[in-house]
């Protein structure tokens, strides 16, 4: 038998066109996305350090100042935005082309799987059981491709992304974007939050990501370390803010001020 | 995913798709010398892949509707997650048996489908969309499982 010709040998046009597909998603989220001043990633690669909670909070203080923003929860099995937003429960409106955000305190735009959701479900999906964590990931990404491209932001200066902990939807992100947001890292003071956050930071360096600083969490009682300075200093970012338990609206609108 | 018919040393065609409904998928695929005909079959893991990429096995009959994978794809949505805004006015109406047909689909993606049939109608200068103007969609459109 004679060598086989290769995939990339066969250059008729193709009626599934599957590349083309995928490429007019990406552009789908390009046009959806042109009237965002900045996307922001709002990360950590440690859970339970209050990123939803600082996404939030830092959102609305955004909001204060006058800047359009909007928030889009990531953290597809685990929203919490629109509770934090205060956001009423209704139905999205679907129109031909895009669905319409909803709106919660201070004016902040959310979309957020909790909005989609049972109450009290998981998200799960159709398909075989057996070796689902094959295709999972693809539909967990195509999800976050959707809330990104079929929701009619308008005019935001900022979107700022929740995600979860790890670094899964952050490259998913990157993949979907194609470009690397800017992060926000989120951190407590513990060595062993450092630790984990670190490795989140140095993912982000390697995709290319700018860093735009370090935001301390839960500090002042509790915790003890100096994850935030070790962090900044090995990273050369600032640390934008130290949010202590019980924080005041000053303390986020000065980390609003500095974005 | 190409197909090349060795023989004729040509990319085979892409002819047709079913989906039979037990998850697994059919496509077939023809060589333009000679005709050969060959049907690639996926298993229901490998389908589901190919679903979660938002892609269409043969081309995409109609445009992407907002949420499509989360709409068809998500098992735990809420009945009430989406109120439908249909647009302009003009829209066929439904025979009554095309209501019924339709209040057997899940509410989290009715109206992404009614809306599916109702432009279908509407380009065609359909008035009223009935269960064999829904039937004919289907087939034209690629809706199996809609």
């Amino acid at each position: 038998m004679p060598p086989i010709r290769t995939y990339h040998d066969l250059t008729d046009a193709d009626r599934s066109g599957l590349p083309e597909q995928i490429g007019a998603q990406r552009k789908r989220v390009a046009e959806r996305l042109a009237g965002v001043g900045r996307v922001i990633a709002v990360m950590s690669g440690k859970g339970g350090v209050g990123k939803s909670y600082v996404t939030a909070h830092l959102a609305r203080a955004l909001a204060r100042s006058g800047r359009a923003v909007g928030v889009l929860d990531a953290d597809l099995n685990g929203p919490t935005i629109p509770r934090l937003l205060e956001i009423p429960r209704a139905p999205l409106t679907a129109h031909r082309a895009h669905i319409e955000p909803l709106t919660g305190l201070d004016g902040v735009r959310c979309i957020s799987m909790a909005m989609l959701l049972e109450d009290g479900a998981p998200l799960a999906f159709k398909g075989p059981s057996a070796e689902s964590f094959v295709w999972r990931g693809a539909m967990e990404a195509s999800a976050l491709r959707e809330l990104l491209g079929d929701v009619a932001w308008g005019g935001l200066d900022a979107l700022l992304l929740d995600l979860p902990p790890g670094m899964q939807r952050y490259v998913e992100l990157c993949d979907i974007l194609g470009a690397p947001p800017a992060v926000l890292t989120v951190t407590i003071p513990t060595p062993e939050s450092r630790d984990a956050v670190r490795r989140a930071m140095r993912a982000a360096v390697d995709r290319g990501s700018r860093l735009l600083g370090i935001i301390e969490n839960m500090t002042g009682q509790g915790f003890e370390g100096t994850a935030g300075d070790d962090l900044a200093g090995e990273f050369g970012v600032p640390v934008l803010a130290r949010i202590p338990w019980h924080p005041t609206p000053d303390i986020w609108n000065a980390l609003g001020a500095r974005l | 995913m190409k197909f090349l018919c060795v023989d004729c040393d040509k990319q085979m065609a892409f002819e047709e798709r079913q989906l039979p409904g037990d998850g697994t998928l059919a496509a077939t695929f023809k060589c333009p010398t000679c005709g050969r005909v060959v049907a690639m079959l996926t298993n229901p893991m490998e389908t589901q892949l190919v679903s979660s990429l938002g892609v269409e096995i043969g081309g995409r009959t109609v445009p992407e509707q907002p949420f499509e994978t989360v709409r068809k794809m998500v098992a735990t949505g809420r009945d009430d997650a989406f109120a439908e805004n249909t647009g302009p006015n003009g829209a066929p109406s439904w025979s009554a048996e095309a209501q019924e047909r339709m209040s057997r689909v899940p509410n989290f993606v009715r109206g992404m489908v009614k809306r599916i049939y109702a432009d279908y109608a509407k380009e065609r200068g359909i008035a009223e969309i009935t269960p064999a103007v829904m039937d004919t969609a289907r087939a034209e459109l690629g809706l199996e499982g809609m």
